[in-house]
């Protein structure tokens, strides 16, 4: 199984993007994704702002509104928190064709620590009125989702890993923009996931939950937070005994709470949400590990998933009862 | 209210053809303003400051004061300096304005009306429901190019516009109205430093220096002197004028840039609420509902002053 770092495969695509279009232009806040990287006859569209994230989203507004399609480069980190405003006033409100392409999501910046992680990109960027979410799993799925991602007439946000992280199996179709792709069928339990090591986790434990525990075990990939593919969720999910999301972000305002949402308001089903804890992780760790550390590992999913069916089973069991605690 | 640059005015054109493409979309902008005489630009204030007072006593009031020390400014901007044609507002080759200070919306408004962006009539639509003029200014509004309220987002805007120009090979600026409290923001001085690395010589901002913000002098709370050295200190061009002097600011706005490779920034030094002595110079001038007795007093005061 290869390894690549999605934000490599990004910056090497965006290079033969700013060739194919001659609109595209490439905002960066000395981040080094491009140090060394020949534009060739795009050089002129590649612009250095110094570390600026607000100046960044701004600029980006003003070209976009220029009719230009700027890349803006920075970290999930200041993406997502530092420069929100900018992109809410600036771009969002505006709708402005602006591609915010923010590495070191998550935990993939390991050890540099809390303040650079970004464990709540996806809750501050999917509560956009017309931001388009987008969150590539490997390397094919980054190439594929970009190119989507590149015509939209909007904006959109799009999370990127720091290092290499494992391809997906060879023969997964490529991801379609907006619509949950069914990487394995199945449906009493179905694994929602999205993002790197989550959708491996998910594939993984539903091959084992399959194999050690006979359960018929779906998994979604739902690299579109938003917007939602509702429809495909609902249909996969009727009839579950159990939903499951996995995902590399806190327990608020991401993935989880995207398909809580949409269960709760169309077909709700029990659901169990697997992110990382409610704290900040301040524990030196590559990406893997740190995940690992709070059970988001094929292990971690599947002793949950029996955790959570046996806590089904027993209510279910005792007629009355109304809730149980968490597993 | 988004112009489009095609694939003719993509990479191409900057550099060496850029002079071609900008004959093509930029030339035909009209420029009626610069004709007007000094009493014209001299009437037109006097009628946006109308404009102001009248907006101040409708159901919500508005913001008096800093769209009064404005007055002349967009004054000069709108009828004077800035390429810009009401019948096509998108035009790639126009001078793009942004109100960084965007609660001078009311003032914006007045002067986008007297320059035929909107209709006059529009105005006492102000603060209305359902209507589009907000107490800031958003897009919905012709001429508005970009939404402004929360401060220290314009002169990034700014800009990203000018690089835009440039890129394109246009020679159309930016022009960029800050408060002067505004400047406590510190994404200005992030903008300011990025605009100078960029050598954005087509990004002009102007300082409406009145020296007071909500509650009090900008120099008792945050101050910000010496003005004029910092922003020469985050290498842009700096000129010093009057800001209620026609002439200065006609001069100075329209000669930019005076430094080959450098922003400019005119440092307007103007009063709160000019025009209407009994507010002038006072904070609490910020923000007013004038009732029908006050209103009328505005207006015969706005007109004494004239004389």
């Amino acid at each position: 199984m290869s390894a690549v770092a999605t934000r490599t495969v990004y910056r090497d695509a965006l290079v033969e993007r700013m060739g194919a279009d001659p609109t595209a232009v490439c905002l960066d806040t000395d981040t080094g994704l491009f140090s060394g990287v020949d534009f060739g006859d795009a050089a002129a569209r590649y612009l250095n702002l110094g570390i600026a994230e607000h100046t960044l989203m701004g600029v980006a507004a003003g070209m976009a509104a220029s009719g230009w399609r700027p890349y803006v480069n920075t970290m999930a980190a200041f993406a997502g928190a530092r420069a929100l405003e900018a992109v809410k006033i600036d771009i969002a409100y505006n709708a402005l064709p602006v591609r915010i392409m923010a590495t070191h999501s998550g935990v993939s910046a390991g050890h540099l620590g809390p303040t650079h992680h970004a464990l709540e990109d996806l809750a501050v960027m999917r509560v956009l009125p017309n931001m388009t979410v987008v969150v590539p799993a490997d390397g094919a799925s980054t190439t594929a989702l970009l190119g989507q991602v590149a015509d939209l007439p909007g904006p959109a946000y799009v999370r990127l890993g720091r290092k290499p992280t494992p391809s997906l199996p060879e023969d997964t179709p490529p991801p379609v923009l907006g619509r949950i792709q069914r990487l394995r069928d199945g449906g009493e339990v179905v694994l929602v996931c999205a993002g790197p090591l989550p959708v491996l986790a998910a594939l993984e434990a539903a091959g084992t939950l399959a194999a050690e525990d006979g359960l018929d075990v779906g998994v979604l990939h739902a690299h579109t937070l938003k917007p939602f593919d509702t429809g495909t969720l609902t249909a996969a999910t009727a009839g579950a005994r159990l939903v499951v999301t996995v995902e590399e972000h806190w327990p608020s305002g991401g993935l989880g709470s995207a398909v809580a949402e949409e269960l709760a308001e169309h077909a709700p089903r029990p659901l169990l949400r697997i992110a990382m804890p409610d704290r900040f992780v301040d524990t030196v760790g590559g990406q893997e590990r740190l995940m690992a550390d709070n059970g988001i590992t094929a292990e971690g999913v599947a002793a949950r998933v029996r955790a959570r069916l046996a806590g089904l089973a027993d209510t279910a069991a005792a007629p009355g009862t109304q809730t149980r605690p968490i597993p | 209210m988004t112009a489009v640059v095609g694939a003719d005015t993509g990479p191409e054109t900057s550099a060496e053809t850029g002079a071609e493409t900008g004959a093509e979309t930029g030339a035909v902008v009209g420029t009626a303003g610069t004709e007007m005489t000094a009493d014209g630009l001299r009437e037109t204030a006097l009628r946006i400051r109308r404009h102001i007072v009248d907006m101040c006593a409708g159901p919500e009031g508005g913001h008096l004061g800093g769209s009064l020390s404005s007055a002349d400014i967009l004054t000069v901007l709108y009828f004077s300096v800035l390429r810009c044609d009401p019948a096509a507002p998108d035009d790639p080759g126009r001078d793009v304005f942004l109100l960084s200070k965007g609660h001078g919306a009311i003032g914006l408004y007045a002067t986008l009306a007297e320059r035929g962006y909107l209709p006059v009539a529009e105005l006492a639509t102000y603060a209305r429901p359902g209507g589009r003029l907000m107490g800031h200014p958003v897009r919905a509004v012709p001429g508005v190019e970009m939404p402004t309220g929360s401060l220290g987002h314009g002169l990034a805007l700014g800009l990203g516009f000018a690089l835009s120009a440039r890129l394109a090979g246009r020679a159309n600026r930016a022009f960029v109205l800050l408060g002067d409290g505004e400047l406590q923001e510190g994404s200005c001085w992030e903008s300011a430093i990025a605009a100078a690395a960029q050598g954005a010589d087509n990004l002009v901002a102007i300082v409406d220096r009145n020296g007071l913000q909500l509650t009090g002098a900008t120099e008792q709370i945050s101050p910000l002197e010496p003005m004029a050295a910092r922003w020469r200190a985050f290498n842009w061009a700096v000129r010093e004028v009057d800001g209620h002097d026609h002439e200065a600011l006609r001069e100075a706005l329209a000669s930019a840039p005076w430094e080959p490779g450098r922003p400019s920034v005119v440092v307007a030094s103007t009063v709160k609420g000019q025009g209407l002595a009994m507010v002038a110079g006072k904070a609490h001038s910020h923000y007013a509902t004038l009732s029908e007795r006050m209103h009328a007093r505005a207006v015969r005061a706005l007109r004494a002053g004239d004389r």
